[in-house]
């Protein structure tokens, strides 16, 4: 008997998902358990379909492809389908992955599939997954928002809710008035990813934003709204004279 | 003429003259540096080198005589020969400053070219980027993957869809830039528009326009809706999960057209906020050029309502 595998299909656009559907009917072992809407169904349904692969597209509403690939502790495999977007293609091209360009042929769509399954089980997918999923975030201009995950729940911070941030091994702890979220970043990414009027990291370990800051105790600390104390370096003090123009 | 002069003294002469030669050289290098004459004042070039070499001349005869003042026959000699030593370093003083004036002449008219090169540069990207904006790759490319999708279970939805597609293509391609078309072209072209985008969002997408029927004959520039409701579409849309109405409403009264879209959003994510990105950026310029007002865009957050408000003067 051949081997019978699963996926999901994750797109916002309806039409989208009945062409993927209709095309994968030539495949009598593959069986689609859940069409997803937007990236926090795909979420939920990865979690408990555990499909062996899902088709992924990039631009969906609040979250999009990379976003949900990055809240995944353990991906499984993905076949990306976009219509345009040069940083997703841009990071495809360099980590050597498959993707589909809408609109995609027959011919083209059984290539793809036919691969992943080849692929299915083995590690290189995986490593492949993180390095493209890295490339395209870090690519992205300042960020509006950050997607975090707590609890099994997916959460969208806005900047404002900020109070501070600080490392915590390799994670990073982002204080909110709500509690503390943690992201698997570096300092430095948030440090180049956030506007640099805005935000400012003040200490090797913290980065506060401009606005929250209440009184500052040179040399060694600054005080934000909420009370929290937060040591700062010689070089974050300098910095933090120029931003605020002492 | 006898030249009887001892070699230490010609060497000293030598040695002053030269130096004054290459002090006021020096002076004109840094006056052409910083000041170029154009062909109205170069007539000042010349009295000021002229200057020079009457400086250099008498500079160089008064140290010479001060220091073999007791050797009669050599400051005869000196005397003599000034009108010579004169016309030596005014000869001496324009070939320096024409060979300055040709170099500097040279390196202006390099950057002039490095210029005028960056300004076109600048101008094509403007030109690609606005070609590309105006095709918009992902929206294009978007309706053809459904129009594929339809192509297999509903072949007539495909057809129509095609058709509008075109349509819509056609007359982006058509447009000029300064061109005024009247309100009902402009929102039969926006619905188009949004007839595709309701076909590849389904039920999600619910849009209504509403116009003052004594209004759609006013004028407005050719495509300025347009980019307005492609923003009311992506933040409204890619803000939210569930159904996203988009209205667009149009009233006139006291010589002014006045156009609202409206789209919900999430206040709680801050993506709103960008709103004010290049649509209305570009949208607000295109006014200024055609109105010279910068007050016809206006943008307002109502609870999760984001309206985006342009007037257009009659």
């Amino acid at each position: 008997m051949m081997k019978k595998y699963t996926c999901l299909v994750i797109d916002d656009e309806p039409l989208a998902r009945i062409l993927v559907l209709e095309y994968l009917q030539s495949f009598e072992n593959i069986e689609v358990l859940a069409e997803c809407n937007d990236g926090f169904e795909g979420m939920k349904a990865i979690a408990t379909l555990k499909p062996d692969f899902i088709f992924l597209d990039i631009q969906m509403p609040k979250i999009n492809g990379f976003e949900l690939l990055e809240l995944l502790e353990e991906p499984p495999a993905v076949i990306f389908t976009t219509a345009f977007d040069d940083y997703a293609m841009k990071a495809f091209e360099a980590n050597a992955i498959d993707y589909l360009l809408k609109p995609f042929s027959k011919d083209r769509f059984e290539k793809a599939v036919s691969k992943v399954l080849a692929q299915l089980g083995s590690n290189q997918q995986n490593t492949a997954l993180t390095a493209v999923t890295e490339d395209y975030l870090e690519k992205q201009d300042t960020l509006t928002r950050i997607v975090v995950k707590h609890n099994h729940v997916v959460r969208i911070l806005a900047l404002q809710e900020l109070l501070y941030l600080e490392a915590y091994g390799d994670y990073i702890k982002l204080h909110t008035a709500e509690g503390v979220f943690l992201k698997k970043k570096t300092m430095s990414f948030f440090e180049s990813h956030l506007n640099d009027k805005e935000f400012i990291r003040v200490h090797r370990s913290y980065i506060i934003p401009t606005q929250a800051i209440v009184k500052i105790d040179p040399p060694d600390f600054v005080i934000l709204k909420g009370g929290s104390k937060i040591p700062i370096s010689k070089t974050g003090y300098v910095k933090l004279k120029q931003v605020l123009g002492m | 003429m006898d030249f009887e002069i001892p070699i230490g003294v010609a060497f000293t002469d030598a040695l002053v003259s030269q130096s004054f030669f290459l002090l006021i050289a020096s002076i004109l290098f840094l006056t052409l540096k910083y000041y170029q004459p154009t062909e109205g004042n170069f007539f000042y070039l010349r009295i000021w080198s002229l200057l020079l070499a009457a400086g250099a001349t008498a500079g160089s005869y008064e140290i010479l005589k001060f220091r073999f003042e007791p050797n009669v026959h050599y400051t005869q000699f000196l005397y003599d020969s000034l009108t010579i030593r004169f016309l030596f370093q005014v000869l001496m003083v324009g070939m320096v400053t024409v060979l300055l004036w040709l170099v500097n002449f040279h390196r202006q008219d390099k950057s002039l070219n490095e210029r005028k090169q960056m300004l076109e540069d600048a101008a094509k990207d403007a030109e690609l980027y606005n070609l590309r904006q105006q095709l918009q790759p992902h929206f294009l490319f978007n309706s053809l993957n459904s129009i594929s999708a339809l192509a297999g279970s509903k072949p007539e939805l495909a057809r129509s869809m095609i058709q509008q597609l075109s349509e819509f293509l056609r007359h982006t391609l058509n447009k000029d830039d300064k061109q005024l078309v009247s309100l009902k072209e402009e929102l039969y072209q926006l619905n188009l528009y949004l007839q595709i985008e309701k076909v590849r969002f389904g039920h999600r997408l619910l849009t209504s326009v509403q116009t003052d029927p004594k209004c759609e004959d006013l004028l407005l520039p050719v495509l300025v809706l347009q980019p307005l409701v492609e923003n009311a579409i992506k933040f409204g849309l890619y803000d939210t999960l569930h159904e996203v109405l988009i209205a667009v409403s149009a009233n006139c009264n006291e010589g002014k057209l006045v156009v609202e879209i409206t789209n919900p959003f999430d206040p709680a994510s801050s993506k709103a906020a960008a709103g004010t990105g290049f649509g209305l950026a570009s949208i607000r310029r295109r006014l200024y050029l055609i109105y010279a007002r910068n007050d016809l865009v206006e943008t307002i957050v109502q609870d999760n309502l984001y309206i985006a408000r342009i007037t257009i003067p009659q």
